[in-house]
């Protein structure tokens, strides 16, 4: 079964996350602060950069807590791109909360210029890691534009529009694009597979709850099979998210096995979505649908996840070009890596 | 208003990886099974370890090692771990190579012999199964027991030395080709109470006196289940499996072994391959293609992991239910998304190829969410892990 190491760190993780959910909106700045304090907030950067030395898998079962529990803080955002982006780049860190986009800017020396769209908690950090082009760009949120927009979940996804001096432009180490490509999407995964379990255990507690004709609805042999098809989604998910963070610390990114690994989990993961999401809210009745009640809090991240860091349809395409480009022959060696 | 999350079963255990001795393992079985085909020795189908009967090919993989490896040595077997069959199994089946004579030994009867069989049987049967000659069949459903497995009706009646088996079993899968198969049997009489009491198993050879044996068509005509009828068929005490009465408990152990592996995916994968390369040079199906792998890559992911957790000694029934239940469902969702991407009609009377291939997976595919135990029945496994019923 699970180490015991990572049996420790989803136990810490459970207990700091443990009522984060909540009708609320925008960055939770004390959940951010205990993130801090126990070291997950910059889990697996190297000591160096203030983080805690942890792999890809630990990040598994933090980031897969955070999305059970519809936590609002841009962990991704921070350990596993930004924070990984500036420190490849050799920029030093600011402290707190980070976010990072790729994105166009035109640079002139240290002058930046240009919009930025959808930018994950933009108005909440203390610095936004950009890479644009041949360069990476630290900016301080202070000193930029910022339009505040959301994602379906309600997340902020800010317009940045910057004019001057940046706090950092350094040249772009070879192969961050690629990399920080599927990072980003092995961390929306991770969410993903979170926050549809989030939603199953919504609806397996209200079956158990919700009494019609006499008897708990999840009595009925219907909604069980609606529920167990959720299950095998979730299932589905959390393997496939689990699976790519170990291929991702076991061989790297640039291994052609993590890339497939990668695209195939956020693919898994988006398509998990969309049913469990239905499924949740069809076991919910009416009241589900309300904005009083807590099953949108997942089920709104669960849409609006599934379309960020390249939508299933987007990896699919990706996917697919590889195996057509493999062939008959080339399709079993490319599902077993070998 | 704060929500707290209310607490799920582990639905899947931690993912495995494959150790990398098996990588020159996987080599060997890929290179024998190209040398196979390219000596024309039989043509790539789909869910052949349904319909794939070719005891030679059983007979040549017991040569080399590759049946009964998780057999120890002292019973002719390999003692390898259930990962190095695993990577065995997923070969063959994804090469759509024939290999439905041992299958149903080699998966379930050795490893049931190894649990709960006596010295004697192990020793009688499990070197012939590890040479793939000794083939085995399951002898559980009945006219009235299907789903509802309890209401067997066969009934086992004591006498001198042994049992007098009388009674019919359907769906047996290669009755008519095998050489014997565990029957569960009543042993008791029924006691609506305890409807999981008084079952037993017995290992019945199926040349035996009294046992009759007839084909029930598939739907294409062809051979493949059997009705065996039972009149007053003698089983000596020393081939009663396990204990007397513990049968509910030693078939469901069975059924994990059962639930999990590759072949509940991959019956209809060589129609995949055979699509890959009909779209060869074409544009525009990337995404339907690259869903199907996405969803292949996790199956075999939630597979895997199930094979680990069986080989660290746990029984994860609930992971496996629903490794089964998604599984068959995806090996429909190839027909489906084969049949949108390319017009050739199916062709049962092809040699080979998409048209055959694709003609076999159409009329297979009603068994793929039934055999085993159905898609419904799995679900019910799942409600009930999650606390359900
Ligand atoms: C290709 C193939 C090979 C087989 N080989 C063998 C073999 O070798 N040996 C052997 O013993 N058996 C074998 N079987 C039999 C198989 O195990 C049974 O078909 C299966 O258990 C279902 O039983 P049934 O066919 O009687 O269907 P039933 O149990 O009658 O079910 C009919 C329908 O009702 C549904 N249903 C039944 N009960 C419930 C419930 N409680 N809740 C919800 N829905 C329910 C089922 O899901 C199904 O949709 C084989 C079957 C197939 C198709």
């Amino acid at each position: 079964m699970t180490t015991s190491v990572n049996q420790e760190l989803q136990e810490l993780a459970e207990s700091v996350f443990g009522d984060a959910a909540s009708s609320d909106t925008g960055f939770d700045a004390a959940l951010w602060r205990t993130l801090e304090e126990t070291g997950l907030a910059r889990l697996t950067l190297p000591a160096g950069a203030g983080g805690s030395e942890g792999t890809l898998e630990d990040a598994a079962v933090v980031l897969a807590a955070a999305g059970a529990h519809a936590a609002r803080v841009p962990l991704v955002e921070t350990d596993l791109l930004a924070g990984w982006l500036l420190h490849a780049a050799g920029v030093p860190l600011p402290d707190g909360p980070l976010t990072a986009v790729a994105g166009e800017l035109e640079v002139d020396g240290t002058t930046v210029r240009g919009e930025l769209r959808r930018v994950p908690w933009a108005r909440a950090v203390a610095g936004v890691a950009v890479l644009t082009g041949a360069h990476v760009v630290l900016l301080d949120p202070g000193a930029a534009e910022i339009t505040e927009g959301t994602n379906l979940a309600e997340e902020p996804r800010d317009t940045v529009r910057v004019d001057g001096p940046a706090a950092a432009v350094v040249a772009a180490p070879d192969g961050v694009a690629a990399e920080l490509r599927l990072r980003g999407a092995l961390g929306r995964a991770l969410l993903l597979a979170g926050a549809a379990r989030g939603a199953l255990a919504a609806g397996v507690r209200y079956a158990g709850e919700r009494v019609q004709f006499g008897r708990p609805i999840g009595r009925f042999q219907a909604v069980q099979q609606q529920l167990a098809l959720a299950a095998g989604e979730v299932a589905a998910a959390s393997a496939a998210a689990s699976a790519a963070a170990r291929a991702a610390a076991d061989a790297g990114f640039a291994a052609p096995s993590t890339r497939l690994a990668v695209a195939a989990a956020k693919s898994r993961t988006g398509e998990a979505a969309g049913a469990v999401a239905r499924i949740a809210h069809q076991v919910h009745g009416a009241i589900g649908f309300t904005r009083e009640h807590d099953l949108r809090l997942w089920t709104t991240r669960l849409w609006a996840w599934r379309e960020e860091d390249g939508s299933d349809a987007e990896w699919n395409a990706e996917l697919g070009s590889t195996v057509l480009a493999a062939g008959p022959s080339g399709l079993w060696p490319l599902i077993t890596g070998s | 208003m704060t929500a707290t999350l209310h607490r799920l079963p582990d639905l899947v255990p931690p993912p495995t990886e494959l150790p990398p001795r098996t990588a020159a393992l996987r080599a060997d079985v890929r290179a024998f099974l190209a040398e196979e085909q390219m000596a024309g020795r039989w043509t790539p189908r789909a869910d052949v370890w349904l319909s794939g009967w070719d005891e030679r090919f059983s007979r040549e993989l017991g040569r080399r090692g590759w049946l009964g490896m998780t057999i120890p040595k002292e019973y002719g077997g390999h003692g390898a771990s259930a990962l190095d069959r695993y990577v065995v199994t997923e070969e063959l089946l994804a090469a759509g190579a024939p290999v439905a004579a041992h299958w149903i030994a080699d998966r379930q009867i050795g490893p049931t012999l190894l649990r709960f069989g006596t010295e004697e049987q192990r020793q009688r049967f499990l070197p012939g199964i590890a040479r793939g000659e000794v083939y085995f069949g399951i002898g559980m459903s009945e006219p009235d027991a299907g789903s509802d497995l309890a209401a067997v009706r066969t009934r086992a009646d004591r006498v001198d030395g042994g049992w007098e088996l009388t009674g019919t079993k359907v769906w047996t899968s290669g009755a008519h080709h095998a050489h014997a198969f565990f029957a569960l049997a009543r042993s008791a009489p029924r006691d609506e109470r305890h409807r999981h009491a008084g079952l037993s198993q017995f290992i019945v050879l199926l040349d035996a006196p009294g046992v009759q044996i007839r084909p029930i068509p598939l739907l294409t005509g062809a051979h493949h289940f059997n009705e065996v009828v039972f009149d007053r068929v003698f089983v000596p005490d020393d081939m009663v499996l396990g204990e007397i009465g513990a049968g509910w408990k030693q078939v469901t152990s069975e059924l994990a072994f059962e639930r999990s592996g590759p072949e509940r995916f991959l019956s209809t994968f060589p129609l995949l391959v055979a699509l890959v390369g009909e779209l060869a040079g074409s544009a525009g199906a990337e995404r339907e293609i690259g869903g199907l792998v996405a969803r292949l890559w996790t199956l075999r992911r939630m597979s895997l992991a199930v094979a680990g957790s069986l080989e660290s000694g746990e029984a994860p029934e609930l992971a496996a239910a629903v490794v089964k239940e998604l599984g068959t469902r995806y090996e429909n969702e190839v027909i489906d998304v084969a049949r949108l991407l390319v017009t050739t009609p199916p062709d049962p009377g092809a040699e080979a190829g998409f048209a055959r291939l694709l003609a076999d997976a159409v009329l297979h595919a009603p068994g793929f969410t039934l055999r085993g135990g159905t898609n419904e029945v799995l679900r019910g496994i799942v409600a009930r892990g999650l606390g359900l019923r």
